[in-house]
């Protein structure tokens, strides 16, 4: 029995990989819950808008590596990431005006929104493989570990290794910011209220004189700064590639559905809820265990309830259950 | 419209062979998995045409012109479609390739047995190949993979490792090597504690690691690609700590590897097809400075285009039907030995009517069902290198 090694086994494969994997798409769904609650439709391109955020952060990091900027031990591409949100909100103003905006103005069903959005999915898609190429690019620069998993066994002399990626780290940081800084913006500021009201009940909102062009334009910019946020701290911690940001998707969509769609906190505990899910469940815990059990009771198996092929099934299986018993979410959203 | 007319007319002159020219396929996974690799295959293949146009002795004087299509190495449409061009459009007299097994068996069971194509592929080496039905018409100058489980099993063994995490890329060539290797290391007494699947292209390989460091062993076989899912799993691999060194098969020796990890994995091993044959050192000089003469399957690809057009020589046909008999021939003994250089020597003793024993760059002798004896090139990372150790 070694309960020390089996936490820290646990540490490294599951707790800090799922809370990084989980703070992504936390922000993911953030973005996506923003959009559904005030704009009132499942915007499909939010996939796609993090991977065309993230190429463009990516573009800016590679232009400040040939000229020499870095931010020492951090990674370029934070330094990158404010060009990156503005060429996205840039970007989704544009949709907004030549796509988004017709519709509006028919008062078009959610469904016919939704479509729409798909489409733009789809060009943006190519967009994004026209500019940088459908292949993985790696632009983590900076160090690459904050606890490397042979020093931590030197220095603690533990049999498990515990590592730490600076990636994964940043990604956490810059969650709780950002879901911080948005809570206050949502909260404390006139725009942030007035969108609030907006969403609460559209006609009344326009009755008392807020400007409904204004606060569509703050959701866009801040779906951007979400949406390319979440794609660069993915890009960081695993690697970009296209495709990947468009089966993110998925998840991310379970995390705002599960979470109850157009709550932002609902949208938080839903990535991380996904998240744990889909790592615990498909972990083989037989390490663990061995440390945590007495050595007669010792599994032989792998104790992996779901071989890691069903990842995605899982957050599929959760979303299902939560759409039976809670349709609205575990924190009361709109109805799906 | 006049214009277009003269410009279609132009280039059906310039690309229209001449009855003296005979076009060779070289069907290889130019763009996919294996990508990186495909670059000195195809260059291999070429410099052995090069070689037999520069002695001028090929039937009479004829022209070979090599063919490039993509087998993409996993999408097995693509390169049915990709042979059956070749062989409609261009009218190749035979195919190099294709370069993956899983595409390799579909060209094999779709186009080449319909149309009665001769292919020797210089990379397919999944065990499944040895019994697929072929006509006579398939035949393969890297060993298959059984056999490379059983030696990659017999270098484990030797190093004194005992428990080994075994991964493999869920495709035929993945499965294949993996299930040879743990039926022959289980043989020798050793212990396999997980073999478990994973799939290409994903972003994220830390779940799947973490099944493999659980189940524990002294070091991971990562029978994979070196330009996908396999670096991913060495990644996070050496990113959590699970494990620091690493068994490399074929699919996972090459510059890529070397690239993205270099001396951090120093100590681990690999084996590849290759010989220690005077071929090998002939073949080196054959090819000078055009490309990396120890590339993965590079020698390979020279020496299967190298045998069809000997066959054809041989048989005095560029028919298929024909020279097809004639394969077994001039690779195997008895005859006069030919090493990489001398084709042109091969081609005149051919004409001459004489026998020859190709020896080639890999020392290649055929078995009954087509496969290669085969032998293998053990390496060991070294300072970020991969260094030759041995042959067996």
């Amino acid at each position: 029995m070694d309960l020390l090694n089996a936490f820290v086994a646990l540490l490294n494969f599951v707790i800090i990989p799922a809370t990084a994997y989980g703070s992504q798409l936390a922000l993911g769904a953030l973005g996506v819950t923003l959009i559904y609650g005030i704009l009132r439709f499942s915007n499909f391109a939010h996939g796609d808008t993090m991977a065309f955020g993230a190429m463009i952060t990516i573009l800016v990091t590679w232009m400040f590596q040939a000229i020499g900027i870095s931010l020492g031990p951090l990674p370029t591409a934070l330094l990158a990431l404010p060009f990156g949100i503005a060429a996205t909100a840039g970007m989704m103003l544009l949709t907004d005006r030549w796509v988004y905006r017709f519709y509006r103005a028919q008062k078009a069903k959610p469904i016919i929104l939704v479509m729409a959005s798909l489409g733009v999915m789809f060009v943006l898609n190519g967009i994004v493989r026209v500019i940088i190429g459908p292949g993985e690019q790696q632009f983590n620069d900076g160090a690459r570990f904050i606890i490397n998993a042979r020093d931590f066994k030197e220095m603690t002399g533990l049999s498990e290794g515990l590592a730490f990626r600076s990636s994964q780290g940043i990604t956490i940081v810059v969650t709780v910011i950002a879901v911080a800084a948005l809570f206050w913006f949502l909260n404390r500021t006139r725009t942030g209220k007035s969108m609030r009201a907006y969403s609460d009940n559209e006609d009344l909102a326009l009755l008392s004189g807020i400007n409904p062009e204004k606060v569509v334009r703050v959701t866009w910019i801040l779906a951007a700064i979400l949406a390319t946020t979440a794609g660069v701290l993915y890009g960081l911690d695993k690697a970009f590639k296209p495709f990947t940001y468009f089966q993110l998707l998925l998840p991310i969509f379970a995390s705002a559905i599960v979470g109850g769609l157009g709550n932002p906190l609902g949208a938080i505990a839903g990535g991380y809820i996904i998240a744990f899910s889909e790592v615990t469940l498909t972990y083989a815990w037989k390490k663990v265990l061995t440390h945590a059990l007495p050595e007669s009771m010792a599994p032989d198996g792998l104790v992996q309830l779901l071989s890691t092929d069903y990842k995605y099934a899982v957050s599929f299986t959760i979303l299902v259950i939560v759409l039976i018993f809670k349709p609205y979410g575990l924190f009361r959203g709109k109805a799906v | 419209m006049k214009k277009l007319l003269l410009a279609s007319a132009a280039t059906l002159l310039a690309t229209a062979a001449t009855a003296e020219d005979v076009k060779l396929g070289v069907l290889l996974g130019f763009t996919g998995p294996i990508e990186s690799m495909a670059v000195n295959m195809g260059a291999g293949a070429e410099l052995a045409v090069k070689e037999v146009n520069d002695s001028g002795k090929f039937m009479d004087g004829a022209t070979v012109v090599p063919v490039r299509a993509d087998s993409t190495c996993i999408d097995s449409a693509a390169a049915t479609a990709a042979a059956e061009r070749l062989i409609t459009s261009e009218g190749v007299a035979g195919i190099m390739g294709a370069a993956c097994s899983g595409v390799t068996g579909a060209v094999l069971a779709n186009v080449a047995r319909p149309n009665g194509m001769v292919m020797i592929s210089p990379s397919a080496t999944s065990p499944a190949l040895s019994e697929a039905e072929d006509d006579g018409l398939f035949f393969r100058t890297p060993p298959s993979d059984a056999r490379q489980g059983v030696v990659m099993a017999e270098i484990l063994k030797e190093k004194g490792i005992n428990s080994v995490a075994l991964t493999y890329t869920n495709n035929d060539y993945g499965k294949g090597l993996a299930d040879s290797f743990q039926a022959a290391f289980e043989g020798m007494g050793g212990e396999v504690t997980i073999s478990a699947a994973h799939e290409d292209d994903k972003a994220d390989y830390s779940a799947e690691v973490g099944a493999l460091a659980s189940a524990g062993g002294e070091i991971l076989v990562v029978a994979g690609y070196a330009d996908r899912g396999g670096a991913g799993i060495v990644r996070a691999s050496l990113d959590t700590g699970a494990f620091d060194t690493f068994h490399f098969p074929d699919g996972m020796v090459s510059d890529a590897t070397i690239g993205k990890f270099g001396a951090d994995v120093d100590g681990s091993g690999g084996q590849l097809p290759g010989s220690d044959s005077p071929g090998a050192e002939k073949f080196a000089e054959v090819v000078g400075d055009a490309f990396d003469p120890t590339s993965i399957f590079s020698a390979e690809s020279y020496d299967a285009a190298a045998i069809l057009l000997m066959a054809m020589q041989a048989a005095g046909s560029t028919d298929p039907k024909v020279y097809k008999d004639k394969v077994m021939e001039v690779a195997n003994a008895p005859g006069e030995a030919i090493l990489p250089g001398e084709l042109g020597k091969a081609m005149e003793i051919l004409a001459a009517g004489g026998d020859i024993d190709y020896v080639g760059a890999t020392a290649v002798e055929f078995l009954e069902n087509g496969d290669s004896a085969g032998s293998f090139r053990e390496v060991v990372m070294d300072g970020g290198q991969f260094k030759t150790v041995g042959y067996r």
